[in-house]
């Protein structure tokens, strides 16, 4: 079982989805867990007290991964509180779906400010406390249409591929100070995010899994949790697909 | 009260692994004391903690030198 005893572990987007999984079980590992999210305040305080119940330590932390002053805040919060900061997950994501002819400008730069640029600012504000400490691991939410494409999902799918390339530029400039950074392209997760996706692409998804369901979030933040961990010692640059055999 | 020479040398030595006698005000981090783009962004953070100021990208991008970190740092401490 992978330990992060010890550890300190920001996740952006952690309030619900797949980024709340992936915060009860960095705890559930030992972790201190900064459950940030931009909105849902509630939420997130409800992840951070099912993490409490469970003999684990978190703090909710608001901030919008776009926003560089927000971040950095909730950078130096989480040192103050928890004294380090070893992992990053960046999770937050967000959707406007829609069919290239018809996506708004405005459409296209939410999600890439949010998906891609997010990933940006949240992995620069952390490297300065990685480089001092010469470790670090950055675990990248990325997403299997990053990888293969999907109509109605431009802009996702180009943050997502983004993301994907960012993440071995960000494995290729820190290795030498001793920080990791690999990436999780999840397929179809059920989550409030693909249940807002339309039948079409629910169903067109589908008969793509050569597993033939959808994956569930624990099963990506068994993944995540792996890549944070020591276990995944000598891996960076790399993404893992969890998508039940879609992308081979 | 050490110098502030002496202090960035202290930095540059421990950050480089270089001996002390190779810190000249002319000699350049990546030239001469072998540094790479990455040690010369970890140097200017270091330098920030050391003198606790903070020194911009585009400040930073002016230092090549032992001499421009000194002098830099000299200036805005006036």
């Amino acid at each position: 079982m992978s330990d992060l005893n010890g550890k300190t572990a920001i996740i952006t987007g952690a309030s619900r989805g797949i980024g709340a999984e992936i915060a009860k079980r960095f705890a559930a590992a030992g972790a201190n867990v900064v459950v940030n999210y931009s909105g849902s305040q509630q939420k997130a305080e409800a992840v951070v007290e099912a993490i409490e119940e469970n003999g684990g330590k978190a703090i909710a932390v608001k901030a919008n991964v776009a926003d560089a002053d927000t971040v950095k805040a909730m950078v130096d919060e989480t040192i103050s509180h928890f004294g380090t900061v070893d992992i990053l997950v960046n999770n937050a994501g967000i959707t406007r779906d829609n069919l290239m002819m018809r996506m708004k400008d405005d459409e296209w730069d939410d999600v890439i400010n949010t998906n891609l640029k997010g990933v940006f600012i949240c992995t620069k504000a952390v490297t300065r406390q990685m480089m001092k400490q010469r470790s670090g691991r950055i675990v990248n939410i990325a997403s299997i249409v990053g990888v293969m494409g999907n109509a109605g999902q431009a802009n996702y799918v180009a943050s997502k591929a983004g993301v994907i390339g960012l993440t071995k530029t960000t494995a290729r400039e820190l290795a030498s100070r001793g920080i990791t950074a690999n990436a999780v392209a999840p397929g179809f997760i059920t989550t409030e995010m693909t249940d807002g996706l339309n039948e079409e692409i629910q169903q067109s998804m589908m008969s793509q899994i050569p597993l033939g369901r959808f994956g569930k979030p624990e099963e990506v933040a068994k993944a995540a949790l792996f890549l944070a961990s020591d276990e995944a010692s000598y891996m960076t640059g790399q993404t893992l697909h969890l998508d039940g055999g879609m992308v081979m | 009260m050490a110098t502030v020479l002496e202090r960035v040398t202290k930095v540059i030595v421990d950050r480089l692994g270089v001996e002390e006698n190779e810190v000249k005000l002319e000699a350049s981090f990546t030239g001469d004391l072998g540094a790479d783009s990455l040690d010369v962004v970890e140097l200017v953070m270091e330098l920030e903690d050391e003198f606790d100021m903070e020194i911009s990208d585009e400040d930073a991008e002016g230092m090549s030198t032992v001499g421009d970190a000194v002098s830099y740092i000299e200036k805005k401490q006036a």
